[in-house]
């Protein structure tokens, strides 16, 4: 199994967000996790990619075969795993070519290769570029600086094509995102996939699901995973809510 | 060369129990002065002489600032001046092969160098010089002679005085520096380079003066660096007067890279005369004390000056920023950006004071001064000070103090970069607007091989003169040379 999150507690500032959670990824699957807003569906990734003041109290987390709660995230996504934020950073004066060439660069070293030959990078710049249908003089400037709700979103799935890692874990890309976009990214996110990586995709809409077919898709309702279906749950969901599975969550327990 | 008779050496044996130590420097240098006034004021014209007499009272009524007074209140000058110190009236030896001391090899920045060692005027090319340009430079002793009128019309007209101590002290005591003079239409193709180098095995006290006369329309690009390279105290007290004519354009790039022992007062003027554009970057990267005042004055309508200034302080180092720009014409421009990184105990000050005058309408003045400090320890002083007589005009300032951005930071590491590096991708990136103001690029990237040098822990310094300045080791094709990082 390539993740596997074993009764998981997570606590930010002395409140506890995820209570008790289990998941399990295996290579070439994507999982999708839904669920109202406010149920720790961003945390779970932030848990995941360990983000500071996401304290992990109990459970572990197993990705290719090692617990990483205690890894720096950098170590994290050296191991393969990447996060697409749900509010990718701006950062003024960091062009994104030095960015993605350094993070190559880290991954590299982890890996006990020698720095990529700028050739070859620029080559894979171009090649990434056309695949997320992003625009040269987006990589000429700073990270995210004075891009747009879609093309940032757009650039997570370039630095995603850039990174090819194992795992990948989408929060909202959807959200902002105009109909284009998403199918943009979407067709991104279709030809990453193979049969060596994985993805989990946390959405509060189906809508991205009509794009990107998940093969399980998860219900996230007061720290735990209350429910765990097909792609078809998912449309379930759409048409009737979260509230018959809060309903549901609240007479069980 | 004379011998050094006439120099004073202040050693701590003589320091009296009534007095503090920099009353007697000031006793001391005020005895020298009054025995060798002669020798001292050797080549002036009349009015320089009576210029350095004005001076020399002014200096001997006030003394040396301290605490106390309201502009020196956050700067430790008194540290500075309880030193022994040699003053020299005349120019020492120097045991290393001068030549190889300045030679200095920039990549792809082909500049035309004038030493100065220890404060006396050094060049291969003589005292006075023409270069192919037209360019007139040389040694402020042989220029005075050589052009008095130029000297009574233009030097200590712009650094006045009696209210700085220092100037004070300079305008009464100095001897050598460095003229420069780009004649009516002249655009210099070359940068010029001062190199003011430090070496003595005693610690010194040195006075240096630059006259800097861009006539019209004449353009000159003028790198200064002060560097040292022993570990002796040394305290230079720097005065530069640049007068821009009618459409002239100057750039300036101040370079300081001093060692921790060692002090820096640069007093630089600059009047600018209608349709004239200047730029000037000062570039702190290391030294123990150093106070700029730098004072900007638009006089002729249409002028516009950019004033920047970048500064990479630690352990204890101390720098401390005092800029005037003086409005005194309509529709004149002025952009002042200073940054600042400070880490472990270094301390800042940043003063900017904008003045528009009564008539200078459609004045539009722009300051801001942003720091990051890397530790709880680290402290600056900044202030904004804005005084406005016409009514017409647009002026904006601000001030930011601030640690890294954690947001940034997580997200750099959320792609595999170690925390280190997305610390110095970031404090890169906050100097990198500053940088990128310099005009020429071999200089910029050179700067840049700089601050990152510093921003890693290491000296400024590179490896291949005794400078250190030299080539970098290969053509950058990103900002950053990550194998470096």
């Amino acid at each position: 199994m390539l993740l596997n999150i074993k009764n998981l507690h997570v606590e930010i500032d002395g409140k506890e967000i995820i209570k008790g959670l289990n998941l399990g990824v295996n290579q070439g699957e994507v999982h999708a996790i839904m669920g109202p807003n406010g149920t720790g569906k961003s945390t779970l990734a932030a848990a995941i990619t360990g983000r500071e003041g996401y304290e992990i109290t109990a459970g572990e987390i197993w990705f290719k075969g090692t617990n990483i709660v205690d890894m720096e995230p950098d170590e994290r996504a050296n191991l393969g795993i990447f996060l697409s934020f749900q509010y990718p950073v701006e950062i003024p004066g960091v062009s994104m070519t030095n960015f993605m060439r350094t993070a190559i660069n880290a991954k590299r070293e982890y890996q006990g290769l020698p720095p990529v030959p700028a050739g070859e990078f620029l080559k894979m710049m171009e090649e990434k570029k056309n695949l997320v249908e992003i625009h040269s003089k987006l990589t000429n400037r700073s990270v995210n600086e004075g891009f747009s709700g879609g093309e940032k979103k757009r650039n997570e799935i370039f630095q995603m094509a850039m990174l090819e890692p194992s795992l990948a874990i989408l929060d909202e890309t959807d959200s902002g995102l105009d109909i284009d976009a998403l199918k943009v990214v979407a067709k991104g996110v279709n030809q990453l996939k193979s049969g060596e990586n994985a993805f989990v995709i946390i959405t509060h809409y189906q809508r991205l699901l009509d794009y990107i077919v998940p093969d399980f898709v998860h219900v996230l309702f007061d720290g735990k995973i209350v429910k765990t279906g097909g792609k078809n749950l998912a449309l379930e969901l759409e048409a009737k809510g979260y509230e018959w599975i809060k309903e549901q969550h609240l007479f069980e327990a | 060369m004379s011998g050094s008779r006439s120099n004073i050496c202040l050693k701590l044996s003589m320091k009296t129990k009534e007095t503090t130590q920099f009353q007697d420097l000031e006793s001391l240098l005020t005895a020298q002065f009054e025995q060798h006034s002669e020798r001292i004021a050797e080549g002036d014209t009349p009015a320089m002489k009576s210029l350095r007499m004005k001076h020399f009272e002014a200096f001997k009524a006030v003394g040396f600032p301290d605490s106390s007074h309201e502009k020196w209140r956050f700067t430790d000058i008194e540290s500075a001046l309880n030193q022994d110190f040699c003053h020299e009236l005349s120019a020492s030896r120097s045991d290393r092969n001068i030549e190889e001391l300045f030679r200095c090899e920039v990549h792809n920045f082909r500049s035309e160098i004038i030493s100065v060692l220890n404060g006396w005027y050094h060049s291969e090319n003589g005292p006075l010089f023409t270069n192919e340009d037209g360019v007139i430079y040389g040694s402020v002793k042989a220029a005075k002679i050589a052009y008095p009128e130029l000297f009574d019309a233009r030097y200590g007209h712009l650094a006045h005085g009696t209210a700085n101590s220092f100037v004070n002290l300079n305008t009464a005591m100095v001897q050598d520096g460095v003229f420069i003079y780009v004649p009516k239409g002249v655009e210099a193709s070359r940068t010029l380079q001062i190199i003011k180098m430090i070496d003595r095995d005693e610690n010194v006290f040195v006075q240096n003066r630059q006259l800097i006369i861009l006539e019209e329309g004449s353009k000159l690009s003028l790198m200064h660096c002060d560097d040292s390279i022993n570990h002796h105290t040394s305290l230079v007290n720097t005065v530069t007067e640049v007068f821009v004519g009618k459409n002239a354009h100057f750039e300036l790039y101040k370079l300081q890279n001093l060692n921790d022992a060692s002090g820096l007062i640069n007093n630089t003027f600059i009047s600018q005369e209608a349709g004239s554009n200047v730029r000037t970057n000062t570039l702190t990267f290391n030294c123990g004390m150093i106070r700029n005042n730098i004072e900007v004055a638009l006089n002729g309508p249409g002028a516009h000056a950019d004033v920047l200034g970048l500064y990479l302080m630690d352990k204890q180092q101390h720098v401390d920023n005092q800029i005037r720009i003086l409005h005194n014409a309509a529709h004149c421009t002025s952009n002042e950006l200073f940054k600042g990184i400070l880490d472990d105990e270094a301390t800042a000050v940043f003063n900017g004071y904008i003045y528009v005058k009564r008539d200078a309408q459609k004045t539009n003045a722009y300051q801001n001064n942003k720091n990051i400090l890397l530790k709880p320890t680290a402290r600056i002083n900044t202030m904004p000070f804005l005084e406005i007589y016409a009514d017409d005009v647009k002026c904006s300032h601000g001030a930011t103090i601030g640690q890294l951005d954690q947001e940034a930071m997580f997200y750099l590491r959320s792609r595999g970069i170690s925390q280190s590096n997305a610390r110095l991708l970031l404090m890169y990136a906050f100097a990198a607007d500053v940088i990128n103001m310099i005009n020429i690029e071999g200089l910029k990237s050179r700067i840049d091989d700089m601050v990152k040098k510093r921003l890693r822990g290491e000296l400024s310094v590179c490896e291949k003169c005794v400078l250190h300045c030299g080539t970098p080791e290969k053509e950058y094709h990103f900002d950053i040379d990550l194998s470096k990082l």
